[in-house]
């Protein structure tokens, strides 16, 4: 026998395809993985510590600045659990406004996944295409917040601005137009024989280990799990919406793609309902203070974010700023599943692997 | 919506209360952290049973002169990464954890930053605006 | 003796001026054939809609300083970038760009055609090996493996050409399609003689070796200047002169009515071209052993198949 060693490669932190900074330290015996370790923190900034020193609105930026491409819903999520801490009740008008804009933001992060799970697997047409129509939705925000990528746009208590004159319509119009742009990407990537061997059976994660290492979102549900938020524990008003929950079978890198897939189906759907029952209204609580002092204790309050379950626990002792806040990020638990199932695959798998996890880095390393 | 619960136990029987409650059908671990309260550690697991839609919250007060407390990867691979990130923030260590190293912060990192008595001059106290 | 000398520095002058122009094209359309594909424009500013930037990236290129990463096995390293494309270069040699337009009909015209632009593999495995970088070896690597296994069926789907016209020389074989293309004769020698080109050429969904997802971009990844430059251009060449051999082999060459038969061989070779390029911008890359399962277990079978059928079919009519 020859004598071979194990050779050691750095995918990352300068990669083209570890979506942001991720290091991942392969051990590599000819292409097939023997190890992989993940090693974040390159885009750590401490988000936690520096909310401590400002004061709860001024913390709704950071939250902008954390699932960067689903801005929306980080600040929806925070602007809950500050809420929910506070007291504070939000008009009927500004919770349709907060869930179509969620909604929006989630079909916006699903593209940019979408997209580049495609880019991973060598497929460049169909990133443009997706960020074809991201554009359509940021345009969109931008006519209602004037950002394009972090918001800001949600307050305490309900949204900073009502909805802009036209928005309502252009809103439909791009429903209109996206929803047979679905089926299109659906034959276009996951049913391209192609794509369909390289991402199926790859990187298959099972039920119990999703369940322990705290998997959620499209990682959880591809396994089989029918949890989502929105469904079992409804916030805001999505008990008044019909939708379902898309699950997959295998838990596999394809699984996650179509349950991505399905669930911008699903977004629409809710978009489309609200925003035919949209009431009219005040569309921000003016009882809300200023300098906002939320009454001593800690809570805990999570959603559904384009990758899962995103959660704020807010300790607060009754200053006008919060005495510690941590971010539950779902991106962070469902990288760590990557040890586990990375051995074994080839370093192409991985790179699909990675994609499908849909890490986003502002929101792992906080 | 399911019911929330908040255990307050103590340090010794965290191990055996949290397979408790795994054995009870709490498999989902949510997230866990700490929180600096001065004069101690006040650590909180936030574990769900996703059938019958309940979570629970544990929580655990250690001393800050001695933060020691036994580890869950054992129960639950996703405690793996969060008392790292716990260990690196807080520098609360944890009896049995496979690979207790810093995760976010760089390895050379001195000190623990989430601590209330970290020293940076980098931190700035801001005013208040309003 | 100084005469022919200065004859054949002429034509070499000449070939590297058409196959210059033949890349500048191609990269053109590439970018433009991408751009509609993605509903994009393009290039649009340098000249009209764009038509000019193929040269203003080559003088970019050539203008850039050329950076030598440290650790490197330098002479292999400077020397890859000319042995991957001299030999594509070289192979230009035995095709026909139209009835006497050819440098040399040598007698053994797709033999040396088949040898000599599988030279050029070895420069990528030198520029793997010699930049001291793991994607760069890996990419180098895998290069090898592929072209191992595709020059098999490469062979075999054209073997069954050689048979039906019994000479090796690309002129006579354009001759013998006088009354029916090759392609009607052997549509499937023609598809795996297309997908065997592709996946030597190093284009998608065969570009394993620079995998730009995985291997950040494979064997040239420390390159830079003009040096990656002549690797961009050898795998155009290359993939110009699989089509022209195509055309050669499979769609009677310059064979057609109206037109000079020149046109018809520019044409149906860019219209291979194009196909090329369309599959680039549509289809994503296949896995290293998918891949590998593709030539052993499907085109090689195939190719046999096909061999014996048209061994049976001279036989019998």
């Amino acid at each position: 026998m020859i004598k071979t060693e194990e050779l050691y490669l750095n995918v990352g932190p300068q990669h083209p395809s570890t979506h942001g900074v991720l290091r991942v330290i392969v051990k590599l015996d000819g292409e097939r993985i023997v190890e992989a370790k993940p090693d974040i923190g390159y885009l750590h900034r401490n988000f936690e510590k520096i909310c401590e020193s400002r004061t709860y609105t001024q913390v709704i930026p950071f939250t902008d600045r954390l699932d960067y491409p689903s801005s929306m819903v980080n600040n929806l999520a925070y602007s809950m659990t500050v809420e929910k801490l506070a007291g504070i009740t939000v008009p009927k008008r500004a919770e349709y406004i907060r869930v179509i804009v969620a909604e929006l933001n989630r079909i916006a992060s699903h593209l940019l996944s979408f997209g580049a799970s495609g880019m991973d697997a060598g497929a460049f047409t169909i990133f443009l295409y997706c960020f074809r129509e991201r554009e359509f939705i940021v345009d969109l925000f931008e006519m209602l917040c004037g950002a394009r990528l972090t918001y800001n746009y949600l307050r305490f208590g309900g949204v900073s601005q009502d909805l802009p004159e036209g928005f309502i319509e252009k809103t439909k119009e791009f429903c209109n137009y996206f929803k047979p742009k679905i089926d299109e990407y659906e034959d276009f990537l996951l049913n391209n024989y192609i794509y369909s061997q390289r991402a199926k059976n790859v990187g298959i994660l099972k039920k119990e280990n999703a369940l322990s290492y705290g998997a959620s979102g499209p990682v959880l549900r591809a396994c089989g799990v029918k949890y989502d938020l929105r469904k079992d524990e409804p916030y805001s008003v999505y008990n008044e919406f019909d939708f379902d929950i898309p699950v997959g079978k295998n838990g596999d890198c394809w699984d996650r793609a179509k349950v991505r897939l399905e669930e911008m189906r699903q977004s629409v759907r809710i978009i489309e309902q609200a925003l035919e029952t949209i009431p009219d209204g005040e569309y921000l609580n003016s009882q809300v203070p200023r300098l906002l002092k939320p009454p001593v204790g800690d809570v805990y309050h999570h959603i559904e974010s384009p990758r899962g379950e995103l959660g704020f626990y807010i300790v607060s002792d009754g200053s006008s700023r919060p005495y510690r806040i941590k971010a539950r990020s779902p991106a962070f638990s469902n990288l760590s599943i990557i040890p586990l199932i990375s051995p074994g695959l080839l370093i192409a798998d991985l790179i699909i692997i990675i994609g499908s996890l849909d890490p986003c880095f502002g929101e792992i390393d906080r | 919506m399911g019911e929330e619960r908040i255990v307050e136990i103590k340090t010794e029987e965290l191990l055996k209360i949290a397979e408790e409650f795994k054995n009870k059908g709490y498999t989902y671990f949510s997230f866990m952290t700490a929180v600096d309260e001065k004069e101690k550690f006040s650590l909180c697991y936030r574990l769900s049973s996703l059938e019958n839609k309940n979570s629970i919250t544990i929580k655990v007060k250690i001393p800050r002169d001695n933060p020691v407390i036994d580890s869950l990867t054992s129960l639950w691979a996703g405690a793996n990464w969060q008392e790292r990130e716990v260990y690196d923030l807080f520098g609360i260590i944890f009896e049995g954890h496979p690979d207790l190293r810093r995760i976010l912060l760089p390895e050379y990192w001195e000190g623990h930053p989430l601590r209330k008595d970290y020293q940076d001059e980098r931190i700035t106290k801001r005013p208040d605006f309003y | 003796m100084l005469l022919s000398l200065i004859f054949i520095i002429i034509q070499a002058l000449i070939v590297f001026a058409i196959v210059g122009a033949a890349v500048a094209v191609t990269l053109y359309s590439e970018i433009k054939v991408a751009s509609h594909v993605q509903s994009k424009l393009g290039y649009m500013r340098t000249g009209w809609h764009g038509s000019l930037q193929g040269i203003a990236d080559m003088i970019k290129l050539l203008l850039k300083e050329e950076i030598l990463p440290g650790k490197i096995d330098k002479l292999i390293f400077l020397i890859a970038p000319y042995v991957a494309f001299l030999p594509v270069f070289l192979s230009f040699i035995a095709i026909p760009l139209g009835p006497g337009l050819i440098v040399k009909d040598l007698n053994i015209g797709i033999l040396y055609f088949l040898a000599i632009s599988s030279v050029g593999a070895i420069g990528i495995i030198m520029a793997g090996w010699s930049s001291y970088n793991k994607y760069s070896l890996i990419g180098g690597l895998r290069s090898t493996a592929q072209v191992i296994s595709y020059e098999i069926p490469h062979l075999l789907s054209i073997l069954p050409v050689i048979m039906l016209t019994g000479s090796l020389s690309t002129v006579s074989i354009v001759n013998a399609q006088e009354k029916v293309w090759y392609i009607f004769l052997q549509p499937l020698g023609f598809l795996i003689y297309f997908i065997s080109t592709l996946a030597e050429c190093n284009r998608t969904p065969f570009d394993l070796p620079e995998a730009e997802s995985e291997l950040v971009s494979g064997y040239h990844t420390e390159y830079s200047g003009m040096r990656f430059g002549l690797f961009f251009m050898a795998e155009y060449t290359h993939v110009i002169a699989g089509c022209a051999m195509a055309t050669i082999l499979f769609l009677g060459g310059w064979r057609g009515v109206f037109l000079p038969p020149f046109f018809w061989f520019l044409l149906k070779t860019s219209f291979l071209v194009f196909i090329v390029l369309l599959l680039r911008w549509t289809l994503p890359r296949f896995r290293m052993d998918q891949h590998m399962y593709l030539n052993w277990y499907i085109l090689l079978p195939l190719s046999l198949f096909n061999l014996i059928i048209t061994g049976l079919g001279i036989l019998l009519f």
